[in-house]
């Protein structure tokens, strides 16, 4: 017998001829977070949980994020960056891409690891636990390019942003590579403190993009 | 019935990490002469308690959650073959490859050769219970293949050739201070003016790996959950060298027990709340890696999927045990049993410490081949109320002591000596003049609260480790009928 049939055998032994019948599962836990994506209030928790795990975040309006991606690329390498140390998703908008950066070609993981910083859009992101989704898109990106640059620039626009995991998980795609992200690598591996940046990228910059209040 | 009766095999002996070499009640007493060891989990594990209970807190469902996780696992393991098979599927049709390993030794074995076969000599590795626990490390160094753990605890164990003593955080027994002295002594070309800072020690981690990450071609990982209706694998971690191992190689090869499969997606919605919270205390961890097969120009273009029995069919025979199965690696009980906090994991001789160690290990190889480990709680019940699955651990810890008292083919004292209490209690006229010869100890008691801890043989090995308090001048009933006539 080969060991697919074994494993398989033990199991239908282990469970017996007459086999119980399969428990119920109560979903009654909070499915919805009860306020509709990108919700003002929603939008405050999810900037307050970002920035609670050592995530910065820049609020601007549809019409500015080229110029406030340029910002969070001057907070993350200090200004006077070259525009060749920066590569963006290949379906980032080009009205978000500041001057002179290009997009991903596919280069090899040692030549993008030597990128200074890359700029990516998301599939979703979770205001409850501060979390973006990035999908394998072209506005997210192959993984590598969210991974081994130093410094990640996420823009998030404020119709992404659900409340609770259950909501997120629901408008994903299951077979996409998925890459759920949380603020900057961290670990708690020293004694259970949390030191923020390790092998990811060490500094995580959030542009979310919504209609602002006219001051 | 146990899983000897119906013939299905346990993890073998002589492979991995299951077995310690003494019994827990022994490593104990050593483990508990060290005072830097006490200290450095005193301090681990109340940091760690504090933060899992501020962000379970913040969610006015955690019941439901809890309660959703155990269905889902109970619902699952009822219908394990079928899951199984329909997570085969998925995977092939996604250009993965599935393997079945029936134990630790095959599981070493196909992977051995899965390396092989790309002509690697060294592979980097995500932190991974199913791979510690099967000794595949062990099994690669044996055909001349170097793996690297990429994980920074994992590292420190490694580097220190040390023993992981936590799932969650395997170096949990070592401090920072112990920490450096391991990088300065074996990190080639580390900083000499490395510091104990955290993130000192972080960094020249981070230095250390990011080369080797980016030179691997194949790398090995476990899995947290593998979804069977969409072939989708996780793994949840913090560093990002999860996602440099799952993304950056050409070939990929995950080891996972047959239990961490979930029947659908909407599982991990479930999931993904309790674990986070009840394992590093955070809302969400900093990384979740979610992949189905390959993905073209995306990550590892060759990907299997080891599928690894090693005893646990075993324990799924067992009705009350084979709740064991439903565990999602946490280690919020550990964090808070009073026995694992005092002994540290070592103790437990497995790579699976604590309460849910004491009855996962023992139904993995055998009651017999750990039979000291369901003995070792107070049970108190803590691990059970943090459980995220609610998994009743103190339940199960005394069926297993049951088991083993009932494989004993001689008889023990204690068992004469609790035949003996049952003839008792279960005559008046007997218990009352127990009672009063009880009464007898107070001699020995010489006015003290507690009988001195050296009672003579066989009695010293219940005295040795627990005081026994003084009888009272007069028992309750006699209290009673002094006060109330009888």
């Amino acid at each position: 017998m080969n060991a697919r049939e074994e494993v398989l055998g033990r199991i239908r032994t282990a469970l017996g001829e007459n086999r119980t019948a399969v428990p119920d599962v109560a979903r009654d836990y909070r499915l919805t977070d009860g306020r509709d994506p990108g919700d003002p209030a929603l939008l405050d928790v999810f900037v307050d949980r970002l920035e609670d795990y050592r995530a910065s975040v820049l609020r601007c309006g549809p019409g500015e994020v080229a110029a406030t991606v340029t910002r969070a690329l001057d907070s993350g390498l200090g200004t006077g960056w070259s525009p060749g140390a920066v590569v963006v998703a290949p379906g980032l908008p080009a009205h978000w891409r500041p001057e002179g950066v290009a997009p991903d070609d596919g280069r090899p993981a040692v030549e993008l690891a030597g990128s200074a910083a890359s700029v990516t859009g998301v599939a979703t992101a979770v205001a409850e636990t501060g979390t973006l989704v990035l999908d394998g898109s072209p506005l997210s990106g192959r993984r590598a390019l969210s991974l081994l640059p130093d410094c990640l620039v996420c823009v998030v626009e404020a119709a992404q942003v659900v409340g609770s995991v259950p909501e997120g998980l629901a408008v994903l795609d299951p077979v996409a590579p998925l890459t759920m992200i949380s603020g900057p690598s961290a670990t708690s591996d020293i004694e259970l403190q949390r030191v923020e940046g390790v092998h990811g990228p060490r500094t995580l910059v959030v542009v979310l993009v919504q209609v602002l209040p006219a001051s | 019935m146990t899983a000897v009766f119906l013939g299905i095999p346990t993890a073998p002996p002589g492979v991995g990490h299951l077995r310690g070499d003494r019994s827990f009640p022994d490593a104990a007493r050593q483990a508990l002469r060290d005072g830097q060891l006490r200290a450095n989990l005193g301090h681990a594990t109340s940091t760690i308690r504090a933060k899992r209970a501020a962000v379970v807190s913040e969610l006015p469902d955690w019941a439901q959650l809890r309660e959703a996780g155990r269905a889902i696992k109970a619902a699952t393991m009822a219908r394990l073959d079928e899951h199984l098979i329909a997570l085969e599927e998925q995977v092939t049709a996604r250009g993965g490859t599935v393997h079945w390993a029936r134990d630790a030794n095959e599981a070493n074995t196909i992977v051995t050769r899965l390396v092989q076969a790309t002509g690697a000599d060294e592979v980097v590795k995500v932190k991974s219970m199913a791979t510690q626990e099967i000794g595949l490390n062990e099994a690669l160094e044996a055909a001349g293949i170097t793996a690297h753990e990429t994980d920074l605890a994992e590292l420190i164990v490694q580097l220190g050739e040390d023993k992981p003593s936590h799932i969650l955080v395997p170096a949990i027994h070592k401090n920072r201070a112990e920490i450096r002295e391991i990088f300065l002594r074996t990190m080639p070309g580390v900083d000499a003016s490395l510091t104990d800072d955290p993130r000192q020690l972080a960094m020249a981690a981070r230095a250390h790996l990011r080369e080797r990450f980016l030179r691997a071609r194949v790398a090995i990982s476990g899995a947290n959950f593998a979804v069977a209706e969409t072939g989708t694998l996780a793994v949840v971690e913090s560093e990002g060298n999860g996602r440099m191992c799952l993304t950056l190689p050409d070939t990929l090869i995950t080891v996972m027990g047959i239990e961490k499969v979930v029947p659908t997606w909407r599982d991990l919605e479930v999931y993904l709340q309790l674990l986070p919270r009840s394992s590093t205390g955070e809302r969400m961890n900093p990384y979740t890696s979610l992949w189905a097969g390959i993905t073209p120009g995306d990550g590892p273009q060759d990907f299997h999927l080891v599928l690894l029995d090693n005893g646990r069919t075993a324990v799924l025979a067992d009705e009350v045990g084979r709740e064991a199965l439903h565990c999602i690696r946490c280690s919020a009980c550990l964090n808070v049993c009073p026995v694992y906090e005092r002994t540290g994991g070592h103790a437990y001789g497995s790579v699976y410490p604590g309460p849910i160690g004491a009855v996962l290990s023992p139904q993995l190889t055998g009651v017999e081949d750990n039979a000291s480990l369901p003995f070792a709680s107070s049970l108190c019940g803590a691990c059970y109320d943090v459980c995220p699955v609610a998994i009743d651990i103190p339940s199960i810890l005394v069926h297993l002591r049951a088991e083993h008292v009932e494989a004993q083919e001689r008889t023990t004292a204690e068992a004469v000596a609790f035949r003996g209490l049952a003839k008792v209690m279960s005559n008046p006229r007997l218990w009352r003049l127990a009672q009063r010869a009880a009464g007898l100890g107070r001699f020995l008691a010489r006015g003290k609260p507690t009988l001195p801890n050296a009672l003579p043989p066989p009695a010293s090995t219940w005295t040795r480790t627990r005081d026994l308090p003084t009888p009272p001048r007069e028992t309750f009933t006699q209290a009673w009928a002094r006060e109330h006539g009888s």
